[in-house]
């Protein structure tokens, strides 16, 4: 796994006369995140180890380049991310001497909310939106960078680029600024703080091409293997260490699988695959379209529950 | 706990692409920003939800919820792109919503924008970025004024290709003669807004015709919608016009490294070009254009680059580099159209904050010029503006602005006007014209007001006298400039010509102009916005002390 990380060797600077369009969203993606290291006075990268994380931390080395990042990175810990994502996220931070923080909400912790006693609201709202909450608070971040884009889900088609909180964290599509051309507004008085999502305008296939195209290494739970499962509401959940708890008759199985998108372990569906490599990956993709919160059991609780969470302050 | 694993290894999935033809295929597209403005019932989300499914742009599972919402009856394409409960709820409706679909050339990143007057503001944000429009008609209603807005909106915000889809033709029986008489009418009332091509499309959003199959119901017409979409000329205006780079950072990554990072907005570099640095007017050499991927001999619009100069000349944030035979505006007074985006009206003389790229500067708004009727799309007189009025401004801003004229450079040319007191974005502007008064007169120059002011032993400052109606007012006014110039000063008398007071000012030059009664307040207004250091003082020898310390305040104005 390590020796994918050397990747500025890997990928050869491309002649010029033609762009893609994947050159262009990199591009806007790299202002964006200049203009929020230029705007704001204590800005982090959230970092949730996922594919768009590795895009985002990617574009970052890039926006300033041959500098050094100029802010962190925070993972909002739950205790419950698979073993491989904490292996895969100390190697990253390592291979390029990055500032990681990690927070956990150890209130949560000690009240001990887990996943399995307790509907994924209550779990998810604890864990995740009161502990980045906790963090942003607790460092005094003013701006927030993040990988989430606009085609992930419904609710999110509207959101901005520049997503205005309020002191307590919330979202108020009443104060959401109007953004024309590519002049972004990142003025916040204080407690106030900014999400920023330089890929808004990425979907699932940019992401995986840009992963191909630049070698970006990413965790390789993404990557089909035989992983022990259980079958669950239609999807399959990895037995990823012994505080999993099974049902009654539940015998975990080795399947053939690969994870859409990577949260909590007890949370995470797997869906059955052999693609072994990007490649493979996007050629599964392109033939069959699933979309990857699919995978997701937290979307599936209420209608509309993306939206509650985001207003709460989860991303 | 854990399972035993089967050690067999799984069988190869069968590859249909290598990565190299993925990259070439599916990774190597074009970029069309495309704005679908409707009024509610139009069919605007029918169209895009149609345009998002035949694309094959949406999930299996978007597909599958929506077919189980159409409960067996034909396939109700709105339903993909249906706003949530919720957001009615909080009156986000009206925001712009952006949807992606993929045709065989082209990514196309689609600006959903609802269309009524009161939503202007967001046809604007949808039109800011876009290189195409679709406006929807109602084929039974033809075209309405409403129409003539948005085309007027999409013309002003600088699109370049305009579609007019002509919907709903399968309830006017895909009359040939309506669809001829609707487009001759959009013709008419596009002929004047500066498109470089408009095409009508008769299309019926629920029964699919012409929008991305042809269709035997209207066989009279050649086109899709998507065809017209694939063709379009991509956007090559930016690469082609003058080289633009404005400045986000400057990067220190050792003590001797400076790197200036921006995106390029338009135009290209090379190692080795000779660059002005605006609005200071130096000019130096492009040294190295880095990337993470290698160093680059030549980059263009719209890449974020990295660019280091070979001499360390000053230069931060907000400053533009454009190479020195073809450089942009530069002014602190521009006449400028607004877009007035918030709940709280313009106020003129307001402080507010223009964001103009990466440069934000105070400024007020020192006249409104007229506000654009929408209904009549008449100019006509206004105090203020309120959300969603479009119009006319003259802007003054307290530093210099370095911009292009937005139908020049769409990029260069816009700003924003941030209103401090609340930090919201209050209203969206696109340069006309630097203003032609005072202030545009700056030539641009290598002198440096330090380099004169090293020269001359002072800095220039216009002055503006007091009590020229006394009787011996041209008296007294030689007396004052005889003691300055005998205390060796640089100066000249401009009687009421500011414009030669400006001028004398920059070149150094202590200039003494008489501003009398109701001119007083102009001229006031004249040199604040010329931006050159100013004061007002008696006409009189006991003024010569005043005048001097002035002069020989501060190393910059
Ligand atoms: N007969 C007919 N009805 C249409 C057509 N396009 C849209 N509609 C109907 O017009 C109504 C409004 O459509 P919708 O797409 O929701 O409009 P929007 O409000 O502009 O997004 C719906 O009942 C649609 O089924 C069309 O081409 N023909």
């Amino acid at each position: 796994m390590m020796s994918d990380l050397s990747l500025s060797a890997a990928a050869q600077p491309r002649p010029l006369q033609h762009l893609s369009h994947l050159d262009l969203l990199e591009a806007e993606a790299i202002a964006i995140l200049r203009e929020t290291a230029a705007e704001f006075a204590n800005p982090v990268l959230m970092y949730s180890i996922g594919k768009d994380s590795q895009v985002l931390l990617h574009l970052a080395r890039k926006a300033f380049f041959p500098a050094k990042l100029p802010f962190p990175l925070l993972h909002v810990d739950t205790g419950w991310k698979f073993r491989e994502m904490y292996q895969f996220r100390d190697e990253v931070a390592a291979a390029h001497g990055l500032q990681l923080i990690v927070h956990r909400n150890q209130r949560a912790i000690d009240e001990g909310i887990n996943p399995f006693d307790y509907s994924s609201q209550v779990y998810t709202h604890a864990t995740k939106t009161q502990g980045l909450l906790q963090a942003l608070s607790q460092h005094g971040f003013d701006a927030a960078l993040g990988g989430a884009r606009r085609d992930e889900e419904r609710s999110r088609a509207k959101e901005r680029v520049f997503s205005f909180r309020d002191a307590q964290g919330q979202w108020d599509p009443r104060r959401q600024r109007p953004e024309l051309w590519d002049v972004y507004n990142g003025r916040v008085r204080t407690g106030e703080s900014m999400r920023v999502f330089p890929m808004s305008n990425w979907t699932e296939l940019d992401v995986w091409l840009y992963i191909l195209r630049e070698h970006i290494p990413v965790v390789p739970l993404y990557f089909a293997k035989p992983r022990p499962v259980v079958s669950r509401a239609g999807t399959w959940i990895m037995v990823d260490d012994e505080r999993m708890r099974l049902r009654d008759g539940e015998q975990p199985e080795s399947k053939l699988v690969r994870f859409r998108t990577l949260g909590c372990y007890p949370l995470s569906g797997a869906i059955e695959s052999e693609a072994a490599t990007v490649a493979d990956l996007l050629n599964e993709m392109l033939t069959s379209r699933r979309s990857e919160r699919a995978g997701r059991l937290i979307d599936f609780d209420e209608d509309g529950s993306m939206e509650s969470k985001k207003r709460e302050g989860y991303f | 706990m854990v399972a035993v694993i089967s050690q067999q290894a799984p069988p190869a999935p069968p590859v249909a692409f290598s990565p190299a033809e993925l990259l070439a295929t599916h990774g190597d597209r074009e970029l069309l920003r495309l704005v679908v403005v409707g009024s509610v019932d139009d069919g605007k989300s029918t169209l895009i939800g149609r345009l998002l499914y035949e694309c094959d742009s949406l999930f299996d599972d978007q597909v599958a919820a929506a077919e189980r919402a159409s409960r067996g009856g034909a396939l109700d394409f709105s339903l993909f792109t249906d706003g949530l409960l919720a957001e009615r709820e909080q009156g986000i409706t009206i925001d712009v919503a952006y949807r992606y679909f993929t045709t065989g050339r082209r990514k196309v990143i689609v600006a959903d924008t609802p269309g009524h007057v009161q939503y202007t503001r967001n046809m604007a944000t949808g039109a800011s970025t876009a290189d195409a429009a679709v406006i929807l008609v109602d084929a039974r209603q033809g075209v309405l004024q409403q129409t003539r807005r948005h085309a007027h909106i999409a013309g002003l915000l600088g699109i370049p290709y305009l579609a007019v889809a002509i919907n709903k033709m399968d309830l006017v029986d895909y009359d040939r003669a309506t669809f001829e008489r609707l487009s001759a009418e959009v013709r008419e009332l596009t002929s004047r807004l500066g498109f470089a091509e408009v095409r009508c499309f008769p299309i019926s959003a629920t029964q699919g015709d012409w929008i991305t199959k042809p269709s035997e119901r209207a066989p009279w017409h050649d086109q899709t919608l998507l065809a017209w979409l694939e063709a379009l000329p991509h956007q090559r205006r930016q690469e082609l016009a003058p080289f633009r780079f404005a400045v986000q950072q400057v990067l220190r990554p050792t003590i001797d490294d400076r790197f200036l990072t921006g995106r390029i907005a338009s135009g290209a570099l090379r190692v080795g070009d000779r660059v002005t640095v605006l609005p200071s007017g130096r000019t130096t050499t492009v040294a190295r254009i880095a990337t993470l991927n290698g160093d680059l001999e030549e980059a263009r619009a719209p890449l974020s680059v990295a660019v280091a100069l070979a001499e360390d000349v000053d230069v931060s944030r907000g400053d533009v580099l454009a190479h020195a035979s073809a450089r942009p505006e530069v002014s602190a007074a521009v006449d400028a159209s607004l877009v007035w985006l918030h709940e709280t009206p313009l106020s003129l003389g307001h402080r507010y904050l223009v964001k103009c790229g990466p440069r934000t500067v105070p400024a007020y708004v020192e006249r409104i010029h007229h506000r654009l009727d929408l209904e009549t799309l008449r100019e006509v007189d206004a105090e203020s503006f309120d959300a969603n009025d479009l119009g006319e401004v003259r802007l003054t801003a307290t530093r210099s602005l370095v911009f292009d004229r937005y139908r020049d450079n769409r990029t260069t040319g816009a700003f924003v006007l941030i209103d401090p007191e609340s930090n919201a974005t209050v209203a969206a502007g696109m340069i006309r014209e630097p203003f032609l008064g005072a202030g545009s007169h700056r030539a641009y120059s290598r002198v440096t007001a330090a380099a004169r002011r090293e020269r001359l032993g002072h800095r220039g400052v216009a002055v503006l006298l007091d009590g020229g109606l006394a009787a011996d007012a041209a008296e007294r006014v030689a007396a004052l400039e005889l003691a300055l110039f005998e205390r060796g000063v640089v100066v000249a008398q401009v009687a009421v010509d500011l414009d030669a007071a400006v001028a004398l000012a920059r070149a150094g030059v202590v200039a003494l102009a008489s501003a009398t009664g109701v001119g007083r307040e102009r001229a006031r207004e004249t040199l604040r916005a010329a931006g050159v250091p100013w004061i007002e003082a008696d006409a009189s020898e006991h003024s010569t002390e005043l005048i001097l310390s002035a002069a020989q305040e501060g190393a910059s104005s």
